[in-house]
């Protein structure tokens, strides 16, 4: 076979093949939403965490704003501490608070921040102060169950 | 401080293993410019002692001075500078299977010299021509006949003009006209070239018609030597039984057996 | 106390044991030489461009109709299977993970073994049977440098990108089943691909897979090439050597890497 139809067809199955590694990590991979741009880092400290496990999505009204880095329990306050990085372009005030939410009902958790009514922002390294612990299905049934039987034993 | 003879060869012996030697006590002068045969049945070691002159094996024993070089000396660059100079047909051509005639005459050019292409193309059409496939150039190897292709192999062999020519049984399976074209082209190319060659061959009567000089080995050992006159004058029993192609003499027929009637239990 | 039979098994146990060890040793130094002698075919580059025609364009089809598959039979059977715990929308989820750790890799490094490296191991073994690798060393080329090394750096190159296309087609196909086909929505199908599969811990380590699976074929398949007996059955068999190798190589290779990557997640 001729030289150039070969040197062809070669091209074209490289970038096919880079194309496809591009197309992986841009559509089906988050370098699209969470490229390598600039993040900063917030910690949060929660009583507990449920299931959020690491890279889990940080959101703000929905929008994917970070991603959490790393979990450690503090073993002196006994809480759960949280890092997480957070998009350069997002600033968050001071009085914002997170929590630990669960997308559906089985669905994946992520830590959702709020937004208050501050001036200041939130600085690099900083700790976001109002947190909200996740939801435990266990206990939110048991509460439920518990109101059921308080109201069952009023009506009588 | 050309030397007289191309290849000498003295008290060289070969072996596998300590018990088995393939070649024993072997001395040969190959005097440049002749062509020069090395005859045997299949199995007496002349492919190699071919190799061994090639630099492919090195022997066990006894020196191998190819034009003055020492080659068993050689490490791996100095062997490939020699063999840049040497040139191999191989029994069926070893054609390179991917790669179009000229391509595979260019092989050598393109791997060895910085040779412009239109230069190449040159030198490929004329060691095409000399061996008369010119016209076949565009060809794949799996397109040629046999003999078309061992004659495409020689042009490739030759195609750096090599010292030294070696033949490793270049008549075999070759229908008679382009047996008689290779024979042809062997003694030819040598004396055109002004190179030195080496034939590795069975087919006695078609090498004893281009060759100055015969070496006969039988066993891995040199048994006989002379001009090809001699050789068919030869009153050796091993070299008539071979030159004249009888069934039953030194060389026996039988493999090595039991007596035959008491093989068949008649006794 | 033993039979004859026995102690000749055990013997032969033995010595099959010292052939596979002198061969592992003997195919580490083929290595070795052939990474050595590279030089010349990255001076001289289409020498590899010509492998890698043979090597990833010839290998496309297969890879681009299989991928497209198992991304349809994935859509289908994931969402078979999530509709029970009413998280259909988690199908793209399913489908590219699956993909990108695991089915990308793994089953283009299959295809690409029995497609690529069988014929790689045909080629060499009929260039060693009809004495090209000899000629070519009559003619002072060194055939590792000339034949082997493009050969292996072609199939290191396509490997991962064969995966990738691979893994790409199969999105696709997973899109075409679960969205266009079952009508999961669009949107879901997207965002949460994309929220679940992170660049470097699953998109990157797969690359890294098939990298790996790449130099774990192409070196099995022109080792067995370059190690066959020269007849008509050494080749077939060192053929079917190259496939059965390769294939249990890149299955436990995998198991080691996705030992290794994914332990923490």
């Amino acid at each position: 076979m001729e030289r150039s139809t070969i040197d062809l067809w070669v091209g074209l199955f490289m970038v096919a093949g880079l194309g496809a590694l591009t197309i992986l990590a841009l559509k089906v991979g988050n370098m699209g939403s969470l490229g390598g741009g600039e993040t900063y880092q917030l910690s949060a400290e929660f009583t507990n965490i449920g299931g959020l496990k690491p890279r889990a999505a940080v959101k703000s009204s929905g929008v994917v704003v970070g991603r959490v880095t790393a979990i450690a329990f503090d073993n002196e306050k006994f809480v759960a501490r949280v890092t997480m990085n957070i998009d350069g372009h997002y600033k968050f005030p001071q009085d914002t608070s997170a929590s630990i939410l669960t997308a559906g009902l089985l669905g994946e958790q992520y830590v959702g921040f709020e937004g208050g009514a501050e001036d200041k922002m939130l600085a690099a390294g900083a700790t976001v102060k109002l947190t909200q612990s996740a939801v435990v299905l266990e206990k939110l049934i048991s509460q439920f169950m518990y109101s059921k039987a308080a109201e069952g034993s009023g009506s009588k | 401080m050309a030397t007289e003879n191309l290849v000498e060869i003295s008290g060289v012996g070969y072996s596998y293993d300590k018990r088995r030697p393939i070649l024993s006590g072997i001395d040969m002068t190959i005097p440049r410019g002749k062509v020069v045969a090395i005859m045997g049945i299949s199995g007496s070691g002349k492919t190699t002692l071919l190799r061994l002159i090639a630099g492919w094996f090195k022997p066990t024993r006894g020196d191998i001075r190819v034009d003055g070089v020492l080659t068993s000396a050689l490490d791996r660059d100095g062997l490939y500078k020699m063999r840049r100079r040497m040139g191999m047909l191989f029994q069926f051509g070893a054609l390179f299977t991917d790669l179009s005639v000229y391509d595979n005459v260019a092989f050598q050019m393109r791997e060895h010299t910085n040779l412009s292409e239109a230069m190449i193309r040159d030198i490929v059409m004329i060691k095409l021509h000399a061996v008369g496939l010119r016209g076949a150039h565009n060809l794949m190897p799996s397109e040629l006949s046999g003999g078309m292709s061992r004659r495409v192999a020689l042009a490739r062999a030759i195609a750096l003009d090599p010292m030294l020519m070696m033949y490793d049984e270049p008549f075999t399976g070759l229908d008679p006209i382009s047996l008689g074209v290779i024979r042809n082209l062997v003694r030819r190319l040598n004396d055109t070239l002004g190179s030195t060659s080496i034939v590795v061959t069975h087919d006695v009567q078609e090498a004893l018609d281009i060759v100055d000089y015969v070496y006969y080995l039988s066993e891995g050992v040199m048994v006989a030597h002379g001009t090809p006159d001699e050789m068919r004058a030869s009153k050796d029993p091993l070299v008539h039984q071979f030159v004249w192609g009888e069934a039953d003499g030194p060389v026996a027929y039988q493999y090595p057996s039991r007596k035959y009637n008491e093989e068949l239990e008649l006794v | 106390m033993f039979n004859r039979g026995a102690i000749i098994n055990v013997r032969g146990i033995g010595h099959r044991t010292v052939e596979s060890v002198l061969r592992f040793g003997y195919a580490t130094r083929f290595i070795a030489l052939t990474l050595l002698n590279s030089g010349a075919s990255f001076r001289r580059i289409h020498l590899i461009v010509r492998e890698l025609y043979f090597t990833g364009v010839l290998s496309m089809i297969i890879i681009l109709v299989s991928g497209l598959f198992v991304g349809m039979v994935l859509g289908f059977q994931g969402y078979h299977t999530l509709k029970i715990y009413g998280s259909e929308s988690a199908l793209g989820v399913l489908v590219s993970l699956s993909l990108v750790r695991e089915l990308g890799p793994v089953v283009s490094g299959l295809l690409f073994a029995s497609r690529a490296g069988s014929a790689m191991t045909a080629e060499i073994g009929l260039m060693k049977t009809t004495e090209q690798l000899s000629a070519m060393e009559m003619m002072a080329v060194d055939p590792i440098a000339r034949v082997v090394a493009p050969r292996f750096w072609a199939g290191v190159i396509s490997m991962p990108l064969l995966a990738a296309i691979f893994s790409a087609m199969g999105v696709y196909g997973g899109y075409l089943i679960g969205v266009v086909l079952i009508g999961v929505d669009d949107g879901s199908f997207w965002s949460q691909m994309q929220s679940a599969v992170d660049f470097r811990e699953d998109i990157l380590n797969g690359v890294i897979k098939s990298f790996v699976f790449g130099i774990a074929v192409t070196w099995i398949a022109l080792f067995e090439g370059y190690d066959s007996p020269p007849t008509a059955e050494g080749v077939s068999g060192a053929t079917t050597r190259t496939v059965v190798t390769s294939s249990l190589a890149i299955l436990g290779l995998d198991f080691i890497l996705t030992a290794f990557m994914f332990r923490g997640v």
